[in-house]
């Protein structure tokens, strides 16, 4: 029967497309959280491939912490062109001015662990009771432990006791008012799986993730784009160098890597090649301490 | 490239840990900066020695309380495959664990500690793994550096596990003498064991068919979703979006919507928007009938020639999950695929006890982790094959009506 033969990205994607349907047919008021990475730059892939000839189903959701990257922004908005699927946008600022929280102060102070707040009141807003995320499980520790359908409470906390053991393909999203659901569709993806991904579907990404000249503050091992979101002091050091970034989150948590890379092969040549991990490379958010992503998920985080 | 996803059983004395942080090392699937964090963990070691069980050390609550929570996915490569591992912690109290990360196997690692060979545990593993059914067992000696590589130890377990394996329901188990700490027969095939003429644990691993394990020959699809984009063009387009439990579709396939039994023919089957020839398991398709029917999410459609049972009375193996204890006469929520419907336990007709395979009757509850056979009915039909005969088919999950919480996982028989 060797003619019904899937290769691993097939396999990875049908999975993932189950899941995209899970969450349409499971829930009232799904969304998709989209921040122009490349993991949620996959999903948008797959919720298309999931609901062809329909649209997808769901409206995508941008937590706007301020802190973007301009090309982030740009693409994010041509998505939504391309794919007419509807795009909700909240401001971190926004909450900070309602709620009067405050801010991080210091050199590259984030508001990554602000923008739960924000998700969390758009959760309200709009009564969502999914939301797709696209987290992996190779990213982190505390990620590798969590379910694809994860139930987070009324605070949006995650409890790793409380979680629902998750057998075969089978996922429970049943759940009391006011809990709501983080679905991760590419759980089983790891950074290279993305990629590969994105090459073979020929997936447009936003211009930050191929070589580019920028300015950067050099920052022991870090290389940090000069914006106005980060504070320079006498003394920093700056230059111009030709980097790409390998994530991409806010400007002022995620660092830059030097890389020639103009195409998707030489991205996937560069990660096959490379000795350091994708968050330990570029997630300045998450070397504070060693249990820094699981605290931030037990408060909301996605 | 495919994708074998498999699990390893063992507590962390037996170097369950070790050879998992062996495999990830050796496939040089470590980073530098993570193998720096682990470097500073291991201070208490000599020079350059790093303990290789921290790479699958866990959350800071896990640590703080000594335990280990639930089942923790750890992934790597080769030019091969692409590995997914589940890693269920191996003590009497995470049969629901195990289970858990079972269901979703391709293959079993059991760990044997060289000097106390197959013991309850051992046993206990193995009974979870043929009751999952999952098609291929690896049984690895540990430790085989603590008795001096010994020819004469590690053929005496393999016959004991072999007479202990009669009475079980495993079909495909290949032994391998290793040693985890010292990477003996893991990836490179040890000269210490000039006996052993088998294959090296990660050859085995990439190289062992899985592809046969998918059933092709019973069509079962699990209706997840109606698309009806109702825009101009598509005005009539009515698309059924599920999975392809088993089996294979093509167009001008006769097939039945169940558990209505309404007869149908398939109009077009389609990947991604596009029709194709076949639709095979596991992929997502979308499939379109000839006929106006009513199908909805719950449904399932197999063909004419070859249907799946079709019944609201059902008797199952069940994991039990929940620290509330399962009472005859409860009432849940059963789900198979995308039908959840309410159902009560009936009867417990006996206790499966997973260390001796003795059946223990006028069972009055069931507790976490027991393993029992019960008798289910449910409100309205449910559509399934009995495990064994179609695994991909025949599990199900028992949902508390009020807590929502996953309390059981079923075997349906």
């Amino acid at each position: 029967m060797s003619q019904f033969k899937l290769d691993y990205l097939d396999l990875l994607e049908a999975e993932s497309i189950h899941i995209m349907r899970e969450v349409a047919g499971q829930f009232e008021r799904p969304a998709l959280l989209f921040s122009g990475g490349k993991d949620s730059i996959t999903l948008v892939q797959l919720a298309l491939k999931a609901f062809k000839p329909g649209k997808i189903p769901f409206p995508l959701v941008h937590i706007d912490t301020g802190h973007n990257f301009p090309e982030a922004i740009k693409y994010r908005d041509e998505v939504v062109e391309r794919t007419g699927a509807k795009l909700i946008v909240r401001n971190v600022a926004d909450t900070i001015k309602a709620k009067g929280l405050k801010e991080q102060t210091g050199k590259f102070a984030s508001r990554n662990a602000l923008q739960s707040y924000t998700l969390l009141d758009t959760i309200e807003e709009f009564g969502f009771d999914a939301c797709i995320g696209g987290a992996r499980r190779d990213e982190e520790k505390a990620r590798a432990k969590e379910r694809i359908f994860s139930v987070r409470d009324e605070f949006g906390a995650w409890d790793p006791k409380r979680q629902r053991p998750e057998l075969w393909n089978l996922y429970n999203g049943k759940i009391a008012k006011g809990e709501n659901v983080r679905v991760f569709p590419i759980s089983n993806w790891v950074e290279l799986d993305v990629w590969n991904y994105i090459k073979r579907e020929n997936i447009e990404l936003p211009s930050i993730y191929f070589t580019h000249e920028r300015e950067v503050l050099v920052h022991g091992e870090y290389l940090v784009a000069v914006s106005p979101f980060i504070r320079i002091d006498e003394g920093d050091v700056i230059e111009t160098r030709r980097v790409r970034y390998r994530t991409v989150g806010d400007m002022t948590c995620t660092a830059a890597v030097e890389s020639t890379a103009s195409t998707i092969d030489d991205i996937v040549a560069e990660i096959h090649k490379t000795n350091i991990s994708e968050r330990g490379e570029t997630r300045i958010d998450d070397q504070v301490s060693e249990a820094a992503m699981e605290d931030r998920k037990k408060n909301g985080y996605f | 490239m495919d994708l074998l996803r498999f699990i390893t059983a063992g507590s962390v004395d037996d170097g369950k840990s070790t050879l998992i942080g062996r495999l990830l090392y050796d496939t040089d699937s470590i980073k530098v900066d993570q193998l720096e964090t682990i470097l500073k963990q291991s201070k208490n070691k000599s020079e350059g020695e790093i303990d290789l069980a921290l790479f699958t050390d866990g959350l800071r609550a896990e640590r703080e309380q000594g335990i280990t929570i639930d089942v923790a996915y750890k992934y790597f490569n080769t030019d091969k495959r692409k590995f997914i591992i589940a890693d269920a912690p191996g003590h009497i109290q995470y049969t629901r664990n195990m289970v858990t990360g079972a269901s979703n196997s391709d293959l079993i690692i059991i760990l044997v500690d060289a000097r106390q060979g197959v013991i309850e545990q051992t046993r206990r593993h193995s009974i979870i793994a043929s009751l999952l059914a999952i098609p291929h067992v690896v049984v690895t000696v540990n430790k085989m550096d603590m008795v001096h590589y010994s020819e004469a130890v590690y053929n005496d377990i393999v016959l004991d596990y072999m007479k202990m394996a009669e009475q079980l329901n495993i079909k495909d188990v290949t032994f391998i003498p290793i040693s985890a700490l010292n990477g003996d027969n893991i990836v490179k095939p040890s000269a210490n064991t000039p006996w052993y003429e088998g294959e090296t644990l990660l050859n085995l691993l990439e190289t062992i068919d899985i592809a046969n394990d998918i059933n092709h020959t019973d069509p079962r699809f699990a209706v997840q979703y109606v698309i009806r984009p109702q825009s101009e063009d598509l005005h009539d387009y009515r698309g059924y979006a599920g999975k392809v439990v088993s089996g294979v579709y093509k167009k001008g396939d006769l097939v039945t919507v169940l558990p209505e039994g309404i007869d149908s023919e398939i109009e077009a089957v389609e990947i991604n928007g596009e029709e194709v020839d076949v639709a095979f398991a596991p992929q997502s398709a979308v499939i379109r009938l000839k006929h106006d029917i009513d199908v909805n999410r719950g449904n399932v459609i197999a063909t004419q020639a070859n249907m799946p049972q079709v019944s609201q009375e059902v008797e199952a193996m069940l994991c039990w999950m929940d620290t509330k204890p399962l009472t005859p006469g409860n009432k849940y929520l059963i789900q198979v695929h995308g039908k959840t419907v309410r159902c009560v336990v009936k009867e417990i007709n006996y206790q499966l006890d997973v260390n001796t395979l003795q059946r223990h009757e006028n069972i009055s509850q069931a507790n976490l982790n027991d393993i029992v056979n019960v008798t289910i009915k449910t409100a309205s039909p449910i559509v399934f094959d009995s495990y064994e005969s179609l695994r991909a088919n025949g599990g199900a999950i028992l949902i508390d009506e009020t807590a929502f919480t996953t309390v059981a996982g079923c075997m349906l028989q």
